[in-house]
């Protein structure tokens, strides 16, 4: 015990000289946490668009003006020709063409329909779905106003009309769907996981480029001992970054936190205990700090894309469901969201709880036999 | 029981046969040199003895333990300073030493009696990070931390290496002091002058032992007429001797020449070949051979 304590003493010294190491482990996470909450937002805004306007009537102004009202586009020109808008296309300076035809008001009146093109600049995939999806809900609410404006009896049809199912939307948990609720509890989920994983991969390794692992082998420091020495300096830093994390999050984004912090810290214990056993697994295989850093860089991106943070875990083909289970992120960032916006309770979350000890069980004993004192 | 046992050891990476068929051993309190050149396969034979590798062949006991599988019991009673400074450059002297000694079980006041010698030289830099301390302190502090055990066999890989004259006599002085304490040692060194320091050397070259015996016994085996020479012009009289039909061998050594006869040519018949060839200020000596000397007849 007294073996354990003093590895444990020497690696915490070890980190507080490191004047490198200390910044990285509490201000870039925290900096890393208010610019992707500020920036890595999912809403469209600023999306370009180019009103083609051949028609020129009452009611081709009338949906430029409304357009123009939502905040969300920005009304680059009016060129006078479809060309000059592929153009802009082209260039870069239109995300979205909206051609009013000639005759437009006229065909309205006559035939009763009306056309309107959209062509959008799918390149960027989500701009342009969300952005048209936009710009087809002002133009269908111009299209309500001008039907009754135009056919005064629709009105009165109405009225009589039988009665339609009208769908209302209202969004629990998280009702004014604000983008920063949803995003700060995952990303420090995120962050603390993946500096966890970092700082011990790198940690064995360095010992091994140093040559120091060569005289702590010769020396009858048990298995457990070394590991256990090296883990539970990364956990208080882990744990003391999520509390960083989240004091941040609550004065800075202020943050709803609905559920008990105790199954929050409870369950970040038991996930950075397996996120530490992948870290020293990687050390282990590792021959230099290079070796290991490239390899957490490959789980690392795997898992960040794949853990539900930015891309609902739900919409993703079922075998990389599947492959989700594994990745300790993923749940990292479903047990923040659902304890902190929905108030989950641990046995909401119990599933999460079972699959990370699982995985704890498993990494560390990799790490454990795939550490050699003898090569 | 002799501290040291090898039978047979062999150990190759790939292709490379780093030690072959190494049989010696050492005797309890002994002050025991490993000597030869770089890549001669001492730091595997050290690796071995101090459970790090395991060997393909042959088998080895340190204090009767098994190396291979009573590894347990050897790490607890050895010392290792392995070639590469290996100690925690972040952590000050005072708290390497520390470290070391809790790992082991023990105290630096315990056993303080085995590094005083060592550690008051250290003393006054004890809160100097290790790795901001002189190659001599270094080396000084690495012995601290495998001392501080008091281990029964200490196993030093090349201690001298990198270290300045001065610091080296004082390293092996060290070495004398810990022998009186019952401390068997085994030493590897590069440098030839060192081995004569110990009570009885190994030469080692290509993974294959040459010779074992004390230096004394090693010197007195060279049976080859040996002179030193010099003259005015060192390097001509290099190239010279070597085309001489009774020359073995000649090897610079120090401001000598070391030539090796394969005849029993006198001292005078070389003077008058040698002025033949234009060369003054001759200076020839019947010399006593060094191990250097040995080792390079060996080869």
């Amino acid at each position: 015990m007294r073996k354990l304590f003093y590895i444990v003493q020497k690696e915490f010294i070890q980190i507080f000289r490191n004047k490198a190491i200390l910044p990285l482990m509490t201000v870039v996470p925290i900096m890393q946490l208010i610019v992707l909450s500020f920036a890595a937002s999912n809403e469209v805004r600023n999306v370009q668009l180019a009103i083609v306007d051949q028609d020129n009537s009452e009611y081709s102004r009338l949906i430029t003006s409304k357009i123009k009202n939502s905040d969300r586009f920005i009304l680059m020109d009016n060129p006078p020709s479809v060309k000059l808008a592929d153009g802009m296309m082209q260039s870069g300076n239109a995300d979205i063409i909206l051609t009013i035809p000639p005759q437009f008001e006229k065909n309205f009146f006559k035939n009763k329909t009306g056309e309107i093109q959209l062509l959008v600049n799918a390149i960027n995939g989500q701009q342009a779905t969300v952005g048209a999806a936009y710009l087809a809900q002002i133009i269908q609410s111009f299209n309500q106003e001008i039907r009754l404006d135009a056919v005064p009896q629709l009105a009165v049809m109405k009225q009589f009309s039988s009665p339609q199912l009208r769908i209302e939307n209202s969004n629990w948990y998280n009702p004014d769907l604000s983008y920063k609720d949803f995003m700060v509890p995952g990303i420090l989920g995120e962050l603390a996981t993946l500096l966890v994983m970092l700082l011990t991969a790198m940690n064995i390794v360095r010992e091994r480029e140093i040559g120091t692992i060569e005289q702590i082998n010769v020396t009858p420091i048990k298995k457990w001992q070394f590991i256990l020495g090296k883990m539970i300096p990364f956990l208080f830093i882990g744990m003391f970054l999520l509390t960083v994390g989240m004091i941040a999050g609550k004065l800075i984004f202020d943050i709803p936190i609905v559920g008990s912090l105790w199954v929050i810290f409870a369950y970040c214990l038991l996930n950075l205990t397996a996120v530490l056993g992948i870290g020293l697994f990687i050390s282990n295989l590792a021959d230099t700090q290079q070796q290991a850093m490239f390899i957490t860089f490959f789980f690392a991106i795997i898992f960040i894309l794949m853990c539900g943070l930015f891309t609902p875990i739900e919409s993703m083909p079922k075998m990389a469901q599947y492959f989700t289970i594994p990745n300790p992120i993923a749940h990292f960032v479903h047990v923040m969201r659902s304890v902190l916006l929905k108030g989950s309770e641990f046995s909401d979350v119990a599933y999460n709880f079972k699959v990370t000890a699982v995985l704890a069980v498993v990494f560390n004993s990799l790490a454990i036999l795939s550490y050699r004192k003898v090569s | 029981m002799n501290a040291i046992e090898i039978k047979n050891i062999n150990k190759s990476f790939g292709d490379t046969q780093a030690v072959s068929d190494i049989n010696f051993s050492v005797k309890k309190g002994e002050l025991f040199g490993l000597i030869g050149p770089d890549g001669a396969g001492k730091s595997t034979l050290f690796k071995i003895l101090t459970t790090l590798l395991i060997p393909d062949e042959g088998n080895a006991t340190v204090s009767g333990f098994d190396t291979v599988k009573d590894y347990k019991r050897i790490r607890k009673i050895i010392g290792y300073m392995p070639g590469k400074f290996s100690l925690y450059q972040d952590l000050s002297v005072q708290e390497n030493l520390n470290f070391f000694a809790t790992i082991f079980g023990t105290t630096i006041e315990k056993n303080y009696h085995l590094i005083k010698d060592i550690y008051v030289q250290l003393e006054p830099f004890k809160n100097r990070r290790a790795g901001k301390l002189s190659g001599g302190m270094k080396q000084k502090l690495a012995l601290c931390c495998a001392l501080i055990h008091e281990p029964e066999v200490l196993f030093l890989d090349e201690p001298t290496t990198g270290v300045d004259a001065v610091s080296r006599a004082e390293f092996w002085e060290m070495l004398k002091r810990l022998k009186a304490h019952g401390i068997t040692i085994l030493v590897s060194t590069p440098y030839m002058d060192e081995a004569s320091l110990c009570e009885r050397i190994a030469l080692i070259q290509e993974g294959k032992i040459l010779q074992i015996d004390t230096p004394q016994n090693i010197t007195n085996s060279y049976s080859k007429p040996l002179f030193e020479i010099k003259s005015h012009d060192f390097y001509q009289l290099l190239k010279d001797l070597r085309e001489e039909p009774f020359t073995e061998r000649v090897e610079p050594f120090g401001e000598y020449l070391h030539l090796t006869t394969n005849s029993d040519i006198s001292s005078n018949s070389i003077s008058e070949i040698l002025e033949k060839k234009g060369h003054t200020q001759i200076e020839i000596n019947q010399a006593i051979a060094s191990i250097e000397d040995v080792f390079l007849d060996l080869m």
